[in-house]
């Protein structure tokens, strides 16, 4: 076969994948502008001059479902459980690397074990303790998703702090750096790409996450996961024009998170998977 | 030299210690000790033994969740891990655009569960509509749309891991074997899969386990309809404990089982990376 012809045929065959990749977030994004009656009867077609309904879904899509407020909790709750896993994992890791010990050992094993276990083992209990610990709000949550993230988190930190030399840690003890100073002014910085990569994983996790937060504070606080399912369990017959619009609103941050730090993305999730 | 460090045991591990229990280890023992009882609130469970589990396997929905689970991620973790080393493959071969490709395949894979199952419940709805029904008329729809839904999710997602296992191939191995006189397949099948077994092994396990706990996309396309028929294992533990009243021990028992099985998964994949390093 030709060269031209082989490229010709691996074109078509990448733009038709493209195209079904692309294909399903068009179709929501239509039909978020389409008046709810044509959704269901003509989800392919594009909105005419009778089809058109504006912003009318989104406007009663955001009062149904308060999703800017939603947007602010899933917003503060993934930045401050991003921040909290990656400063206490990384310290963590550095100790349970650096002081050997069987207690030690035998917490490395632990947060080793716990990536392993799926959350309906331990969802009812959990949101029972939660529950009496005045934990179900957006800032007890965030000791949740600390709990629950430190497992991978201090696996990939310990991994890489094995591969750094004793030597640059003891050279600052040497020099009268107490611990705190040492392991922020020396290995917190070498462990940028490791701490990068566990922010980004923990982050696309927490963002999406749908049954922690539900079980924990969805009666109170509507993360946006929790907002959209809610749209579905409120309301008896489902409304499809306001159910597009805040899908498009769920969509479109994501997108431009992931277009702004794609070369972080791609190369944190696959060392992510390498490792994990 | 750490013996200072060694005395900050309440500032490095205590908050994620802390943290770990709480939300981790804690409700983990309770868990299995639950699974052993009768509760509404954990405060009131009384101790029964082993008929949670017994009802647990004498229980239709959680049979059928269980076959239904093991069907949907037999189909998607082949189709899954074809198609995206089929792309794997013609995205190494220096096209122009594999990056817009790379980008666009990835996509999906940021995009979160709850979301991922109304974008496809709309799109699936509105093809089967030309045949007068809905996602919800037919469990074999339910079972296609998850696995289609699977697919779109994790298929760049793998493509990415599989393009950087290729990528690893030394360039004059192929090349030789090219001199040698080897067609595309025989390439293909005595040096490049060969080579990337590895990405293999992770990908064969990733969709596996992904396939196997899913849960939120579950909920939102089908709910399980018609009849519990779509009900995968999760969601069937999650509509145990919070559906039926005064089974929660049973959910548990159930989710006991589950973990069971995750975990008979892992030290599997544990078990073969370990050979392999040894291989190497």
């Amino acid at each position: 076969m030709n060269k031209q012809l082989r490229n010709a045929l691996l074109y078509s065959l990448l733009i038709l994948f493209a195209a079904a990749f692309v294909f399903p977030v068009f179709v929501v994004l239509i039909n978020s502008f389409k008046s709810k009656l044509y959704i269901s009867s003509e989800p392919f077609t594009l909105p005419d001059a009778e089809s058109f309904a504006g912003l009318e879904n989104y406007i009663s899509g955001l009062e149904k479902t308060g999703f800017l407020a939603s947007f602010g909790y899933s917003l503060f709750i993934t930045v401050g459980s991003v921040i909290a896993i990656v400063l206490f994992s990384s310290m963590t890791a550095w100790y349970i690397t650096r002081v050997r010990n069987k207690l030690t050992s035998l917490l490395y094993y632990a947060f080793v074990f716990s990536m392993i276990v799926p959350f309906q083992m331990v969802m009812f209990s959990m949101s029972k303790i939660a529950n009496i610990l005045y934990l179900d709000n957006p800032i007890g949550i965030i000791l949740i998703y600390l709990g629950f993230g430190s497992g991978l988190s201090v696996f990939m930190f310990s991994g890489f702090i094995r591969s750094i030399p004793i030597e640059i840690e003891e050279a600052a003890m040497i020099d009268g750096c107490g611990s705190l100073r040492t392991f922020f002014l020396v290995v917190f910085p070498v462990m940028r790409p490791t701490a990068i990569t566990v922010a980004i994983l923990n982050a696309m996790w927490i963002w999406n996450d749908y049954l922690l937060p539900y079980l924990v504070i969805g009666s109170d606080y509507k993360t946006i996961p929790i907002a959209i399912q809610y749209l579905r369990g409120g309301y008896g017959s489902v409304d499809m024009g306001a159910m597009m619009a805040m899908l498009v609103l769920a969509i479109v941050p994501i997108i431009i998170f992931y277009l702004r730090g794609q070369k972080y993305i791609i190369k944190g999730v696959v060392a992510g998977a390498v490792k994990g | 030299m750490h013996n200072n460090l060694k005395k900050q045991f309440p500032i490095f591990v205590l908050p994620t210690l802390a943290a770990f229990l709480i939300a981790f280890a804690i409700p983990f023992f309770m868990g299995i000790y639950l699974s052993l009882t009768e509760f509404t609130t954990i405060t009131d469970a009384s101790f029964v033994g082993v008929q949670n589990y017994m009802k647990a396997f004498s229980d239709n929905s959680f049979l059928s969740a269980l076959w239904f689970t093991v069907r949907f991620t037999v189909v998607s973790v082949i189709t899954v891990n074809i198609i995206a080393f089929t792309l794997a493959m013609i995205l190494t071969k220096g096209l122009r655009g594999t990056n817009f490709f790379r980008t666009v395949f990835f996509m999906p894979n940021l995009i979160g569960g709850i979301v991922l199952g109304y974008i496809w419940q709309i799109i699936i709805n509105g093809i089967l509509q030309y045949a007068g029904v809905t996602i919800t008329f037919d469990p074999k729809y339910g079972f296609l749309g998850l696995v289609v839904l699977t697919n779109w999710q994790l298929i760049g997602y793998m493509m990415i891991i599989y393009i950087a296992g290729i990528q690893n191939i030394p360039g004059d191995l192929i090349d030789a074997s090219r001199v040698d006189g080897a067609g595309f397949f025989d390439t293909l099948k005595n040096v490049i899969i060969p080579m990337v077994m590895p990405s293999v092994t992770i990908c064969l396990f990733l969709t596996l386990t992904n396939s196997f706990k899913l849960f939120d996309a579950n909920l939102a396309l089908t709910d399980g309809a018609p009849a519990g028929k779509t009900t995968m294992l999760a969601l069937d533990i999650y509509k145990t404990f919070y559906g039926r009243i005064g089974y929660q021990g049973v959910g548990q028992a159930k989710a006991v089982v589950f973990f069971l099985i995750a975990a008979l998964i892992s030290l599997v994949q544990l078990g073969i990376t370990r050979r392999k390093e040894v291989d190497v």
